[in-house]
């Protein structure tokens, strides 16, 4: 098995799903001959033609309708949106239409869609290519969202997505394409959307994580253990449907939670993770519900204190696990 | 300003109060720590002294009324600059500021009810009142009850009954008898509350198992009737039987440490001190005070102590320090004619020894028939702990030093 990164662990998957399934296909800004702009389409034009790798205007809100028409029609599109800032005009053709077919069609009708779309804070890209917008679609019934946290799951959940009768929204954080490496198989796989996992037992606190937030928390996990507190850290990688059992029965195990997103605090994610287990957990709980996440401003500045001061790192993680298991 | 005065925890397993008298009136100026009002528990009588000074505003609670610890009793007004709340009066602590026990007692007041729910379902389960748990010392932040505060507790409290979980110790709602007309029913006071918690407890937690053995007292009866005056002038307390019980059961716990132990699940505590407690009957119940190093003290400071316990339990004046501590109890079903008794061992403890009445009997000497005093000493212990044989040993231990006893002008220090 070869250690890969990220973004060859997605470019693979797109190589294989369209040389196994001629219905598959790729739309996006710059996704043909430049290979997109992160390279996750790298090679496929070359291979698989025009006619199913397709250069689109900077029309997010058509690249989405295009997509759902040709889903609608028997096809199963990859649309891509260069940056998950730039999904916001094509919300109405996703949350609108892509999610409700099945429900108004009375089950007629699936909308085969997978929208990926890069996401999260960088180094320095600022307010228009560092957002997190999860929260946004995740609260959407009919839409699956999934944010794989290794390269593994990222080339077993886009199959899995592109296999799915449904439309799936698929978020990569970007920092991970080129720094998060993992073992990968080469041939077929997919990893099912649904399940979290747990990435690192332990018996102190459960801090749930997803993404790059992920990868943090792992890091701030192990120098942890060096002080003696052991973390549970379970990987959500689908955040809808949400996988609630997993979550609770870690819990149960060390009665204490954290939730780490990189999203503004308010009405991010993470919170309904914490409702969660207020609701279902409470007589588990031996200390509040505690999140981690994003302040609410505007945006991810361009300065690079402001833009230490915005992100969650490894160090402020740490700080929250110490915070909450001495609680 | 107006400052809640709040019954307070007196005692470990306390968990209300019954206001006895109010020794101020509404509008009474009160000094702090002065005197303010008689609190009656199911342990002691204590008079609780003012937490702040200033004026007695408001009594909240009537003379006779029982209320739960915490429960506000009544209102005082303080002038502002004298506001010496509890907290406030004791000295600053520093930053890293914790450790003292006042701390503790101080965070309780406000913490009390603050524990986690996992905590509280962990009380529930292993049948720890919340009060017990709310005044551990805890390893959180602030001094708060963590989770595994309460595991580590449930493992190294005296006796803990074994980790039972919930499922198997069903909670059933005892069967209220049907009353009839004419039937009365008489209230619980709170000492026969804490009598039935405890006696329930112990027969439900452990197994009971029992061994009777016959004491020949003729020779100390005949010392005691010889001698009891002479002692009595001398010493100016009575010689009691009990003394001289005290004396020989110290001994023999002594010998067999087993019995003067507790049972965890952890394993046997031995107790290092020797402390006995004495059941005191009283018009609506039992109390039992503690004989502390009861093996260092000789016959006449045993005599002495007992009298002065006795008198204290029978006045309402009992500290909590003489009512706690115990290791060993013994219990003397005797003084009302009881011959052969098999008490109830108090949670924590590994048995109970009753003396039953002194009779006399018919029995064999050198093969003829001759009259004895004769006395039963009947030992409750918890079968977990030892068995027979030890049982056996400990008692034929006291019988033989109650039959040695002190023959002729022997000084009775000397047993």
């Amino acid at each position: 098995m070869a250690e890969i990164r990220y973004i060859d662990a997605i470019n693979q998957a797109h190589h294989e799903e369209m040389a196994q399934d001629a219905r598959v296909l790729v739309l996006g800004e710059d996704v043909g001959r430049k290979g997109g702009v992160f390279g996750a389409t790298m090679g496929l034009v070359e291979k698989f033609g025009e006619d199913r790798v397709i250069d689109t205007p900077l029309a997010e809100s058509s690249i989405a309708g295009v997509a759902i028409g040709m889903a609608c029609n028997g096809l199963l599109p990859i649309a891509e949106f260069q940056f998950a800032d730039f999904i916001h005009p094509a919300f109405n053709q996703i949350v609108s239409e892509a999610a409700r077919m099945r429900y108004r069609s009375n089950g007629v009708y699936g909308c085969p869609v997978v929208f990926r779309a890069p996401y999260g804070g960088s180094h320095g890209t600022a307010l228009y290519h560092s957002q997190s917008i999860e929260a946004f679609y995740a609260h959407v019934p009919g839409l699956k969202v999934v944010a794989p946290s290794t390269p593994y799951d990222a080339k077993g959940m886009l199959k899995a997505a592109i296999r799915d009768p449904d439309p799936v929204l698929f978020l990569e954080h970007k920092r991970m394409y080129r720094i998060v490496r993992g073992e990968v198989p080469d041939g077929d796989y997919t990893v099912p959307i649904g399940p979290a996992a747990v990435r690192r037992p332990g018996r102190d606190l459960s801090l749930f994580a997803y993404g790059w937030m992920l990868s943090e928390s792992l890091a701030a996990a192990e120098e942890m253990a060096r002080e003696g507190i052991e973390v549970e850290v379970v990987d959500i990688r689908t955040l809808a449907p949400l996988d609630t059992a997993t979550i609770l029965k870690s819990v149960a195990k060390t009665n204490r939670a954290l939730i780490v997103y990189e999203d503004n605090q308010f009405l991010g994610y993470g919170a309904e993770i914490a409702a969660r287990i207020a609701e279902e957990a409470f007589f588990d709980l031996d200390a509040p519900v505690m999140r981690l996440a994003g302040p609410d401003v505007p945006g991810i500045p361009f300065a690079k204190p402001l833009e230490e001061w915005f992100s969650i790192s490894r160090g402020k993680i740490a700080a929250s696990i110490r915070t909450l298991a001495a609680y | 300003m107006p400052v809640e005065v709040k019954l307070p925890q007196l005692g470990e397993s306390t968990f209300e109060g019954t206001i006895g008298k109010w020794l101020k009136r509404p509008g009474d100026r009160v000094e702090r720590f002065e005197p303010l009002v008689e609190i009656i528990t199911d342990k002691v009588n204590v008079e609780m002294p003012a937490p702040y000074g200033g004026v007695l505003a408001k009594i909240l609670i009537p003379e006779g009324q029982t209320v739960p610890v915490g429960t506000p009793i009544a209102v005082m007004e303080t002038p502002d600059a004298a506001i010496q709340s509890p907290a406030a009066a004791q000295p600053t602590p520093t930053a890293t500021g914790v450790g003292t026990r006042e701390d503790r007692t101080q965070l309780a007041d406000t913490e009390r009810v603050r524990l986690s729910p996992v905590v509280r379902k962990l009380a529930e389960e292993h049948g720890l009142p919340l009060e017990e748990v709310a005044r551990l010392r805890g390893s959180g932040a602030g001094g708060r009850v963590t989770k595994e505060d309460v595991l580590k507790y449930v493992e190294t409290r005296h006796g803990a009954p074994p980790v039972a979980p919930a499922a198997t110790v069903p909670r059933t709602t005892p069967v209220a008898p049907s009353q009839h007309p004419g039937d009365q029913l008489v209230k619980l006071t709170p000492l026969r509350r804490s009598i039935a918690q405890r006696m329930a407890q112990s027969k439900r937690e452990i197994p009971h198992a029992y061994g009777v053995i016959e004491v020949d007292m003729t020779a100390l009866v005949r010392w005691r009737e010889a001698h009891k005056d002479a002692w009595r002038s001398r010493e100016g307390v009575n010689i009691t039987y009990t003394a001289f019980f005290v004396r020989a059961a110290a001994d023999a716990l002594r010998a067999f440490p087993l019995v003067n132990s507790s049972w965890s699940e952890d394993g046997i505590i031995l107790r290092s001190a020797i402390a006995i407690g004495i059941g005191i009957a009283l018009d609506d119940g039992l109390i039992v005070a503690v004989i502390k190093q009861a093996d260092q003290k000789p016959l006449v400071g045993i005599a002495k102590e007992l009298e002065t316990l006795g008198r204290k339990a029978r006045e309402g004046s009992l500290a909590l320090d003489d009512v706690s501590g115990g290791t060993f109890t013994i219990t003397n079903p005797g003084v009302f004619g009881s011959i052969w008794s098999m008490p109830i061992i108090i949670p924590g403890q590994a048995a109970i020894l009753a003396t039953d009445a002194i009779v006399k009997r018919p029995v064999a000497r050198d093969d003829a028939i001759a009259l004895r005093d004769i006395m039963h000493l009947g030992l409750s212990f918890d079968h977990r702990i030892f068995d027979g044989a030890v049982a056996d040993g400990f008692l034929t231990r006291i019988r033989q030093k109650l039959e040695s006893a002190p023959g002729g002008d022997a000084v009775p220090n000397d047993f």
